[in-house]
């Protein structure tokens, strides 16, 4: 946990650290932020430990993501009482499209509007999408990056919300 | 006889797969086209660059540098941009495209221009396309795409190839 606070901290405060590669962080403590979702709510991710968390970056623009999105909501309709927790940061520009597709897809996960620090503090969201997997203990199982092999990822799901 | 037999087949083959690749391309192009129609897929291969032909370009002497213009997230642009570039707005808005088009206003028609994007897989990507037409309708006749195949991050950042932060 205290490597994860420290690699965030040093990720924000040293501009230099993305000129070298994007960090995956897998194996790593899921560096903790909070931020108000676009529903009001406040989302603290260290609140959240002892959940399965499937931390999902996406935009309006980005195909792909839009396929995934209304699945990892299907997940955490069928799989929220078991401990799924998921939670989506968009990376569009501007707040009022994000509100326009979130109601268009019918979604009423949390949203958070991102930005370019939070990108950084995640390793570098150069790319969309971008999905953690991250086990109850806050660890990062997994970052998967492009249109995801949803079946596989779901199974992984299975397999994370089994561990105790 | 067998020996022409087995060269017509072989000329035949060759023939039928270069049709089928043809025909494949402008398929692609529709099938994962961007939200304003105008996929990657429309660029022609002789306007691309690849990111170590760039790569070695900006490491030459300055006056062989091209103008680079990020056409896509102004987000991921603030995380990480290739070294000089220009924040150019998102090409798959009409918004972003006056902004290109103000971006390159005071340039020659025949100054190198390279565009790059990298938001997200190639045949997915929104912006490269419309703002390459834009380019090329305003007249501008050394325009290069950079290649991302998969994202910025795959393709340049984790390359090795520098990057800047900031707005």
């Amino acid at each position: 946990m205290l490597s994860g606070l420290l690699l965030g901290s040093l990720l924000l405060l040293c501009p230099d650290a993305a000129l070298h590669a994007q960090k995956p962080l897998v194996n790593m403590p899921a560096p903790l932020f909070v931020r108000t979702d676009l529903q009001g709510q406040r989302i603290d991710m260290k609140t959240l430990h002892g959940k399965v968390i499937l931390l999902n970056f996406w935009a309006t623009w980005c195909g792909p993501c839009r396929v995934e999105l209304p699945q990892f909501q299907a997940w955490q309709n069928q799989y929220g009482s078991a401990g799924l927790q998921v939670v989506t940061v968009s990376m569009d520009d501007d707040e009022q499209p994000i509100r326009a597709a979130v109601r268009k897809m019918g979604l009423n996960l949390p949203v958070i509007h991102g930005d370019d620090k939070l990108g950084t503090l995640y390793g570098g969201i150069l790319g969309l999408p971008v999905t953690f997997l991250i086990d109850r203990q806050g660890r990062i199982v997994e970052r998967r990056e492009g249109a995801a092999n949803l079946p596989d990822m779901e199974r992984k799901v299975q397999q994370l919300l089994a561990r105790h | 006889m067998q020996i022409r037999r087995r060269n017509l087949f072989f000329i035949s083959s060759a023939l039928f797969l270069y049709g089928l690749i043809s025909f494949q391309i402008p398929i692609r192009a529709q099938m994962f086209g961007g939200t304003s129609g105008l996929s990657a897929f429309s660029i022609p291969q002789t306007n691309l660059i690849q990111p170590d032909a760039l790569n070695q370009l900006l490491q030459g002497k300055a006056a062989a540098r091209p103008t680079i213009l990020q056409v896509g997230s102004h987000m991921m642009y603030s995380e990480a941009h290739i070294p000089g570039s220009i924040y150019a707005g998102p090409g798959a808005e009409s918004a972003g495209l006056d902004l290109l088009a103000s971006k390159v206003a005071k340039l020659k028609k025949t100054d190198s221009i390279v565009i790059y994007c990298g938001c997200c897989p190639w045949g997915h990507c929104p912006n490269v396309g419309p703002a390459f037409k834009k380019l090329h309708d305003m007249g501008f006749t050394h325009v290069k795409v950079l290649y991302l195949a998969n994202n910025f991050g795959d393709d340049w950042v984790n390359r090795g190839y520098r990057v800047e932060q900031g707005q």
